[in-house]
């Protein structure tokens, strides 16, 4: 008995939808054994990580403030991954977006009127753009890997912030603590639905669907995928890679420039060594979870994004320990990859021996 | 490729094998009733096949008749479903490559395995179970390979050999493990005439001393010429067996087909000669990988209501060639002119809009992206001609559909269900659709590459007729082909590109095979050079 991958003639619509869910049962169940192992009961485990999140006020409001910046990211990364771009470094144009657009309230705290937070908010995305056009620009210019470049310069836009945040723009009334001044109202993202959710919630969702018209509906869209699938085919129809290797960076850039912007105005209303649990990475599972669709990364970044809430509340409540969140959160990006390939393959048993030497006929 | 046209005293090649009743040779392999399936299609269906000792024996039938399946099950590469292979007189089972080897079963595969940057006694001792001193195998090489005419230089580097004598290579690694039968897969697509010559005599040599040839070849004049015994499969069974010398191509062509193949017709209408459409003055172009090949100083010139054609074996520059043309590789402007205007330099949506059309030889992959629909693939090279597809941004999926519907037709693209992905169409109704994509813009500049590679027989008669019809109807067309046949077909002129060098455009009708064969092998270079 073996397994053999059969090639399907077409994509399978039916599994492009199924897959996502399959892989979040497959992770369910992976959850659960992890919980039996460690000695907890499998069933309270899944209820608290899962469900619980989504059963209170606060634990809800919770989760879309997590959401937000996941989906923001995450729909800036399916630009890059449909077009065969590998960028890896959202967590660092995250960082440099927000130190772009702190910088207004930090170093001019009495420039406050009605453009300020649009003027944050723009600064901002140029500032995750400008930080992704570096590895991009390397790779169209001296080919480098993207994954590579993209990746270290997360570090340095770590490394950056954390300067930043206890030298030059450190709070000169803050008794010496690493954090920023905190902002001015005018310079806060204001709370909307009652207080329920920051204004970034409905910004954020506004610019996925406009992203998902785009990616399906223009011409710019098809240029994506038809570059992503085969650039051959997409330089015969007249498409630059270099072009769209700019595009696609810098769009991811600006995107994940505008959630940390969004997110030190809004959640944390000033800057501190570490503003991000992980966001830019967590939101590469997003990306895939959510079929590098728009409209699929909202869901999926809700998804995820109650990882975050339930890895709390396993800690509190049962005291497993708070990496349960990313042990979980890298199970599923490896059976969300595992299970998208049933979309061009479909599994079929074999009982009878194996050949040998299918390979090799030199 | 020099040496082989320096022979000019080649021995006549034996035209008409002599006949014997079959039933009386000894029997090398007995295939009975080989079935083998790929989910729900069956490659192979009950085959049946004898070959005899000392025999030349042509498998035929067109793409996906079943032909691989069959011979990569004596190969050992793949197991058979049902039935079973008898080798003399006792049963085998071939579980791999190595076991077929030791049997005495070779093959020479059509896409070559070698190793580029190895030189030639190298590449053969990696393929042998123990391959002993170096030395002696360089010279054991020397002497089999001039034993047989395929002379070789056990220390020439691959990657500096032409693909007739890297086919060599690969002929007298079968032949140094003494092999029983050699089975070959469409030898000469990669040969000049005059190197098949040289192979035909080799094969024959064989055949005299026992060996048995199993030969996949679409070139029916050439079975005609060296094969004593044919099979024909269609749709994975064999539906005629026959002795091919007494057979013409086109009744091979039909048994392959299963109905009568219609003839193109090229001469009967003499071109109308306009103004020049497309002209190539001194393109030249640096390789851009250390596989590619140059273009060397190409002067062309294209005139509506004609075909030219470009012979050449595969890999001397005739996709770098296209790639310029089309514009996906820049040039200097002067180097070429689309009616009249200087455009080496322009995108290749630039020359769409001027209404040149371009027609890759990869189907899947470059001509097609393969996981897109059909209608989305004609957004990719019309999106920018004027055809409604795309307005404000927006691509017209309605516009897409409508423009599928009509090449579907016009071109009788057959597929399963409507507007299919493009890689799940066989390779002749892909061929079709690119082809009519392509031609449903009826351009005044036509030009593409291996307009047929791959493409079964019916198909290539429709897409042939549809070229020459283009060219009459007032349009310019070029083809770049390797395949002779098609050429005296549809040509009214040829050229023979060889090494990026092109020779200087002939009529057809004083051209012959020879000729172009001396062009392919070197000939287009020295007047290349002295122009």
């Amino acid at each position: 008995m073996r397994i053999e991958l059969v090639k399907r003639k077409e994509h399978s619509r039916t599994m492009a939808l199924l897959s996502p869910l399959i892989a979040v049962a497959l992770t369910a169940l992976s959850a659960a054994i992890l919980f039996s192992i460690t000695g907890h009961n499998p069933l309270i485990g899944l209820y608290k990580f899962f469900i619980e999140p989504l059963t209170q006020q606060w634990s809800l409001e919770a989760t879309i403030d997590k959401a937000t910046p996941l989906i923001l990211i995450g729909c800036g990364l399916a630009v890059c991954y449909l077009s065969n771009n590998w960028n890896i470094g959202a967590e660092g144009q995250f960082v440099v977006g927000a130190l772009f657009g702190s910088a207004l309230p930090i170093l001019f705290p009495s420039f406050e009127n009605v453009i300020t937070l649009p003027l944050m908010l723009l600064f901002g995305a140029i500032g995750g753009a400008l930080w992704a056009l570096i590895p991009a620009l390397l790779k169209t210019r001296f080919n480098t890997n993207e994954i590579l470049t993209s990746l270290m310069l997360v570090y340095v836009a770590g490394l950056l912030l954390d300067y930043l945040v206890r030298g030059p723009w450190r709070d000169p009334d803050g008794y010496n603590f690493p954090e920023s001044r905190i902002f001015s109202d005018a310079a806060t993202l204001p709370e909307v639905f009652g207080g329920a959710m920051s204004l970034s919630a409905p910004i954020t969702i506004v610019i996925a669907i406009v992203l998902a018209i785009v990616l399906a509906k223009t011409l710019k869209g098809f240029e994506i995928r038809v570059m992503g699938e085969s650039p051959r085919a997409g330089s015969f129809a007249g498409f630059s890679a270099k072009r769209l290797t700019l595009f696609s960076f810098a769009i991811a850039g600006a995107l994940a420039g505008l959630a940390g912007t969004m997110e030190v105005s809004g959640a944390l209303n000033q800057l501190l060594p570490s503003i991000s649990p992980g966001y830019g990475f967590t939101a590469i599972i997003v990306a895939f979870l959510g079929r590098l669709n728009p409209i699929g990364i909202i869901i999926a970044g809700f998804v995820l994004a109650l990882s975050y809430i339930g890895g709390e509340g396993v800690q509190s409540a049962m005291g497993v320990s708070n990496e349960i969140a990313s042990v979980i959160q890298g199970l599923l990006l490896f059976f969300v990859l595992a299970c998208d390939t049933l979309i061009l393959y479909r599994i079929r048993m074999v009982s009878r021996r194996v050949p040998t030497g299918e390979a090799s006929h030199v | 490729m020099g040496d082989s046209v320096a022979e000019t005293t080649l021995p006549e090649v034996d035209e008409h094998p002599v006949q014997q009743d079959r039933s009386e040779k000894d029997t090398l392999l007995d295939a009975r009733g080989l079935t083998k399936r790929f989910g729900d299609i069956l490659a192979n269906d009950r085959v049946d096949l004898i070959i005899n000792k000392g025999e030349i024996h042509a498998l035929l039938g067109e793409n996906g008749a079943g032909k691989s399946t069959l011979v990569k099950m004596f190969y050992g590469s793949l197991e058979p479903d049902d039935g079973e292979i008898l080798w003399g007189d006792r049963r085998v089972t071939i579980g791999n490559p190595a076991a077929a080897r030791e049997l005495g079963i070779g093959m020479v595969f059509q896409h070559f395995s070698l190793f580029e940057a190895l030189n030639v006694v190298e590449n053969i001792a990696l393929a042998l179970p123990n391959p002993g001193n170096m030395q002696d195998l360089a010279k054991r090489i020397e002497t089999v390979s001039r034993d047989y005419g395929l002379p070789l230089d056990p220390e020439d580097i691959v990657a500096d050999l032409p693909v007739g004598i890297r086919q060599r290579i690969e002929i007298v690694r079968c032949l140094l493990q003494e092999p029983r039968l050699i089975i070959m897969d469409e030898p000469t697509s990669v040969l000049t005439p005059q190197e098949a010559d040289q192979l035909f005599l080799t094969l024959q040599r064989l055949a005299k001393e026992g060996c048995a040839v199993l030969y996949i070849s679409h070139r029916l004049e050439e079975v005609k010429r060296i094969c004593h015994h044919a099979t024909i499969l269609r749709h994975g069974q064999v539906v005629r067996e026959c002795d091919p010398t007494l057979e013409t191509p086109a009744s091979l062509a039909s048994m392959m087909v299963g109905a009568d193949v219609a003839a193109v017709s090229a001469g009967e209408q003499a071109p109308e000669i306009g103004e020049t459409r497309l002209a190539l003055q001194g393109l030249s172009a640096k390789a851009a990988t250390p596989f590619a090949t140059a273009l060397n100083n190409i002067s062309l010139e294209l005139r509506a209501g004609e075909v030219v054609a470009i012979a050449g074996v595969a890999g001397n520059g005739q996709g770098e060639l296209f790639d310029a043309i089309s514009g996906e590789m820049p040039a200097a402007a002067s180097m070429i002119h689309l009616d009249g205007t200087a455009c080496g330099n322009k995108n290749i949506n630039w020359r769409r809009k001027q209404n040149a059309a371009f027609v890759p030889e990869e189907r899947l992959g470059h001509g097609a992206v393969p996981g897109m629909k059909l209608s989305q693939n004609i957004v990719l090279t019309r999106h920018g001609t004027g055809d409604k597809l795309v307005g404000a941004g927006f691509v017209s999926n309605v516009e897409a559909s409508v423009l599928e519907k009509r090449i579907k037709q016009a071109f009788d693209v057959r597929m399963s269900h409507d507007d299919p992905e493009a890689r799940s169409l066989s390779g002749g109704n892909l061929q079709k659709f690119v082809v009519g994509r392509e031609l449903d813009r009826n351009p005044g500049i036509l030009v593409v590459n291996q307009p047929t590679w791959g493409v079964d027989a019916g198909a290539a008669a429709l897409i042939r007729q549809a070229l020459i019809d283009l060219a009459r109807s007032g349009s310019a067309v070029l083809v770049i082909s390797q395949d002779l046949d098609e050429i005296f077909e549809i040509a009214d002129r040829i050229a023979v590109i060889s090494r990026g060098f092109l020779s200087e455009a002939e009529p057809a009708t004083d051209m012959t095979r020879e000729r172009v064969g001396l062009l392919m092998a070197g000939g287009a270079e020295t007047q290349g050079e002295v122009a």
